[in-house]
């Protein structure tokens, strides 16, 4: 699996970078999460406001920061 | 109703003695800090709301389809809306450049955007009341609507930074579908992410300006802010520029100093340059344009709000 997050270095970037990670790991699964920093980038998936989290290609939240609860319905769905 | 919950503080649950001048300036602090925070929460709360509609890809899209003047005007509109960080100013750009809204109408919406916020909206009800808020909303529409038309008119794509059209092409769109559940969580974690932002400058500008309530002279600063001061109006301006941050404790601040003689329009200048021109914005633009359109924005603004400044000091005597 492909766990982005999308940031320019924000606090809340961060934030969420911690939180996908904590979900992860909760769920067992080892994937490390790619930091994407650069702006060309970012806006190339189509998002404006970050954070965002983008799981196997897929910009699943921008411009907010989701609850580690959501996060891990998001990885769930991406197992299956 | 707030100001039976201050007197009652004030004068039996730390029994002061009433119009004491420490009497009154605790009284002020009281009132205003808990009128300021209820305020917030309703109104954050119903933007958020509102905002849950309007994403910025949403709104990417409405105005891909507007020209110049009606695009200005959209765009501003839908500024107030938006919530703003100067960190989201460089992927919002590019996003809306990309996505072919002229470059004019792009800056429309990066004026409007930071300089009507809920919470400087709130600070003006609340301290200054509907009227002064009013026309602070319509003059800053104003101010981006016609920064944005200039902007269009002048023809500078050159002075933006070559990679910014280098990958032009559709962003590809994702959907975000909310329930009505969804939305309230929304409003509600937006607001108290706020809430836990600002509360803190807010009782400080509230504080001081109590203590200028209570202990400053009425008209004490009439002969160096005045009306007719020519100088206040620019001088406000350039001040309000590195004020950026903290515009939440600025504004009840700028309150107390009105009250003591510093003319409207300054004062309403004064808080335009604390929203609408922020010094760690521009550096972050830097990625995106040349200094010459920085300058060129920032001194287009700048004008707009000195314009206003005088004008408002001219007609509010």
């Amino acid at each position: 699996m492909k766990l982005e997050v999308l940031g320019t270095g924000c606090a809340k970037c961060k934030k969420l970078v911690e939180l996908t990670r904590q979900a992860a790991t909760e769920m067992g699964i080892p994937d490390e999460i790619l930091k994407v920093e650069k702006i060309d980038d970012i806006v190339n998936y189509g998002v404006m406001i970050t954070p965002a989290l983008v799981i196997n290609g897929t910009v699943v939240a921008a411009g907010r920061l989701p609850e580690k609860e959501e996060i891990k319905t998001w990885i769930r769905k991406n197992i299956q | 109703m707030l100001a039976v919950v201050a007197d009652w503080v004030t004068y039996s649950l730390l029994s002061l003695t009433p119009h004491s001048l420490f009497a009154g300036a605790v009284n002020f602090f009281i009132y205003d800090s808990l009128k300021i925070v209820l305020l917030l929460m309703i109104i954050i709360f119903a933007i958020s709301i509102v905002r849950s509609f309007l994403p910025p890809e949403k709104i990417r899209s409405i105005l891909s389809h507007e020209k110049q003047y009606t695009g200005n005007l959209l765009a501003a509109l839908l500024g107030i809306v938006t919530p703003f960080c100067s960190c989201s100013a460089v992927p919002l750009f590019l996003g809306f450049l990309r996505a072919g809204i002229p470059l004019g109408v792009t800056f429309s919406f990066l004026v409007a955007s930071p300089m009507i916020n809920e919470v400087a909206l709130v600070l003006l009800v609340g301290l200054f009341g509907w009227r002064i808020a009013l026309l602070y909303v319509v003059s800053g529409l104003a101010i981006a609507i016609v920064s944005g038309i200039v902007i269009g008119k002048l023809r500078v794509e050159n002075l933006l930074k070559d990679f910014v059209f280098a990958n032009k092409g559709a962003a590809p769109e994702f959907s975000r579908d909310m329930s009505w559940n969804d939305r309230i969580q929304y409003a509600r974690g937006y607001t108290l992410e706020i809430l836990k932002k600002v509360w803190l400058y807010i009782l400080f500008g509230v504080g001081v300006g109590a203590w200028i309530h209570g202990y400053v002279p009425a008209n004490f600063l009439a002969a160096y802010a005045g009306g007719s001061t020519w100088y206040a109006v620019p001088l406000a301006t350039l001040i309000g520029i590195p004020l950026y941050s903290n515009a939440a404790g600025v504004i009840p601040l700028v309150s107390a100093l009105t009250e003591k003689g510093v003319a409207m329009g300054t004062t309403l200048s004064f808080m335009m340059a604390v929203t609408a021109l922020s010094l760690p914005e521009f550096m972050i633009l830097k990625t995106v344009m040349k200094t010459k359109l920085i300058v060129l924005f920032a001194g287009i603004v700048g004008l707009g709000i000195m314009f206003t400044g005088y004008m408002f000091n001219l007609i509010l005597k």
